[in-house]
């Protein structure tokens, strides 16, 4: 099956032989992605695997030595995160790229803080902190995150789970194409968790498609369309979440398992 | 709570410690949420302080005024020092950013026979360059700030000592646009020279900056996390790049206020203007780790080191102990910032 058989018929995103060495290390060589429009897409892979050089490489925190990326069939050199997010391409970071001291109006407009309209705004570039305040309230209300309940707290004084939540909410307010998820469940307790992948659910409902990073299988299986193995710097298989099982993604993963060997089991795509 | 207990004459019951203890979280978040309470307490109580032990000498508006005239090239210094320490970083040529634009202005007014205008433009635009290349050092060379500013600090310097011959500019020289912040006008029984009045209008602008602009905004994301702040979209070293600039500007303007207040043109004014900057910002309540402050903490901070030793020195205390006073002041207050960044959920 090709990526491009969906509803409507362009993927989401499409990346080909991506490469990306720091000196003599290759932490990619030659990677594929393909994520479909509305699918949640997990991407599994051991320590080392090159996941992380790949979120990097799509979100524009890496320039990649070779290979092309297509972002709904257009494409695209991102040099930068900034330039990724204008494309609509948001990105939820591991170690979360918040600013702890400030308050959560703050860190959802943080790089596109809104101006006051009229000279306010154009001469004196005063900020317009109601409207951010209001637009931060709608946002939180319809992710279901409302139980935060001082916005002007810092966000250093979240908890953990509350505090994933700003980042994500973040991505969903501005990126309306597609967002990336580096590990989001990580630092989290078991209850937090399930509420970041309810929020997975609810991004990917609204039709924005989510590449999801994660170690964690269960998550993985609960959550994802399909899943992603990365192994060594490159794609080994690409399969349907209810065409493989857990421990035949993790043999693969991990190399116990070579992708033409699993054939018989599970229905793997080679790439 | 067995371990409550533990102690054979407890003095507290459980109930009033546990009372005590939310007494001293809630003061902790309040001073966490509100940088700004910390300083203004301790100013008030020192003011009130003196007024009671040394009486009318101290709370005389004259020497109200006195006291905001002997700190406002510190609280000038300060706002720049400021900027720099919201960043996570230090800025130690500061006092000789100023030292340098006050001779620049007084040798292209006095000896290059400069008209004065352009002369003090220039000199600002002295202390501008300076603090762009302390930025440059920072942002495109990877220099910490400490180490980068620490070297400009010995450059700057000298700079100043060879462009001055080490030689003083007389009072009777300096041209009166030069020497204009330091004349004051009488305001309820007391004298206010303009440099103040223009010292708290800078404050307030560098607070409007910080506060009310997207500039303000990532220069505190920049302090807090600069990867985060990065990964946000946010061109960092643009933003520091532009902070050490502003810095230096601001720094050239207090050269100007210096002039004023000591009428002569010096190189060897404000030698200690490096370190007593740094006072002023650690005691105002803005921590050395970047992305937590307020620029007013500053001129409080200020204030409160004029308030020590303005009423230590009436109280005939020995100059030693001011010096001595501030320095517990400064431990005092990072300690305290130690402790209110502890603050979590």
């Amino acid at each position: 099956m090709k990526a491009g058989d969906t509803a409507t018929g362009v993927p989401a995103l499409e990346a080909r032989g991506l490469v990306k060495r720091y000196g003599h290390v290759t932490a990619l060589g030659g990677a594929d992605v393909d994520l479909r429009a509305g699918e949640v897409l997990a991407v599994i892979g051991d320590n080392g695997a090159g996941k992380s050089t790949l979120i990097k490489c799509l979100s524009g925190a890496e320039i990649p030595d070779a290979g092309q990326i297509r972002l709904f069939g257009e494409p695209v050199r991102f040099r930068s995160p900034l330039d990724a997010r204008d494309h609509g391409l948001e990105t939820v970071y591991q170690n979360l790229a918040v600013a702890p001291s400030r308050d959560i109006p703050a860190n959802l407009f943080l790089g596109r803080e809104r101006r006051k309209p009229g000279p306010l705004g154009s001469v004196l570039r005063l900020l317009d902190k109601k409207r951010m305040r209001e637009e931060t309230q709608e946002l939180l209300t319809s992710l279901g995150l409302l139980t935060i309940q001082n916005f002007s707290q810092p966000v250093e004084t979240l908890s953990g789970g509350q505090r994933q939540g700003v980042a994500v909410a973040r991505a969903a307010c501005f990126g309306s194409r597609v967002i990336i998820m580096d590990e989001p469940t990580a630092a989290l307790g078991v209850r937090e968790s399930q509420r970041v992948l309810d929020l997975i659910r609810e991004i990917s409902g609204r039709g924005v498609p989510v590449i999801l990073i994660s170690h964690d299988m269960p998550h993985v299986f609960d959550v994802a369309d399909r899943i992603h193995i990365q192994r060594l710097g490159r794609r080994v298989a690409l399969v349907n979440t209810c065409d493989i099982s857990m421990p035949d993604a993790v043999a693969l993963m991990t190399g116990a398992l070579h992708p033409a060997e699993i054939d018989g089991r599970s229905r793997v795509e080679h790439p | 709570m067995a371990h409550d207990t533990v102690t054979p004459h407890a003095a507290d019951p459980p109930a009033t410690r546990s009372a005590k203890h939310g007494l001293i979280a809630r003061g902790q978040a309040a001073l966490h949420t509100k940088p700004l309470l910390g300083p203004l307490v301790v100013l008030l109580l020192a003011s009130l302080f003196f007024s009671v032990w040394v009486g009318s000498r101290f709370s005389d508006p004259l020497n109200i005024s006195l006291i905001v005239q002997q700190v406002q090239i510190i609280g000038m210094v300060g706002i720049a020092q400021t900027l720099v320490v919201l960043t996570a970083g230090i800025d130690l040529s500061v006092g000789a950013i100023t030292v340098l634009a006050s001779v620049v202005m007084g040798k292209l007014a006095v000896d290059s026979g400069l008209p004065v205008l352009p002369a003090l433009l220039l000199g600002l635009v002295t202390g501008g360059v300076c603090g762009g290349l302390n930025g440059t050092l920072v942002t495109r060379f990877r220099i910490p700030p400490f180490i980068a500013t620490l070297g400009t600090l010995s450059v700057f310097s000298a700079l100043t000592l060879f462009y001055s011959q080490s030689e003083t500019i007389r009072a009777q020289d300096v041209p009166s646009l030069l020497s204009w912040p330091g004349r004051s006008i009488h305001v309820l029984g007391t004298e206010v020279t303009y440099s103040s009045l223009l010292m708290v209008g800078c404050f307030a602008t560098v607070a409007y900056l910080l506060r009310g602009t997207a500039w303000g905004a990532h220069l505190h994301a920049v302090g807090d996390n600069p990867d985060g702040a990065r990964l946000s979209g946010i061109r960092t070293d643009r933003v520091l790049l532009s902070v050490y600039v502003v810095a230096g500007v601001i720094c050239g303007l207090a050269a100007w206020f210096l002039i004023g207040r000591i009428g002569s043109v010096s190189p060897q004014a404000g030698e200690n203007l490096n370190l007593q900057s740094i006072t002023a910002v650690v005691i105002g309540g803005t921590s050395l780790f970047g992305g937590r402050g307020h620029v007013l903490g500053t001129l409080l901070g200020s204030l409160i080191v004029g308030v020590f030793s303005s009423g230590l020195a009436l109280a005939g205390v020995e100059a030693l102990w001011q010096v001595f006073t501030v320095g517990v002041l400064v431990v005092v207050a990072v300690a305290a910032d130690q402790w209110i960044r502890k603050v979590t959920a």
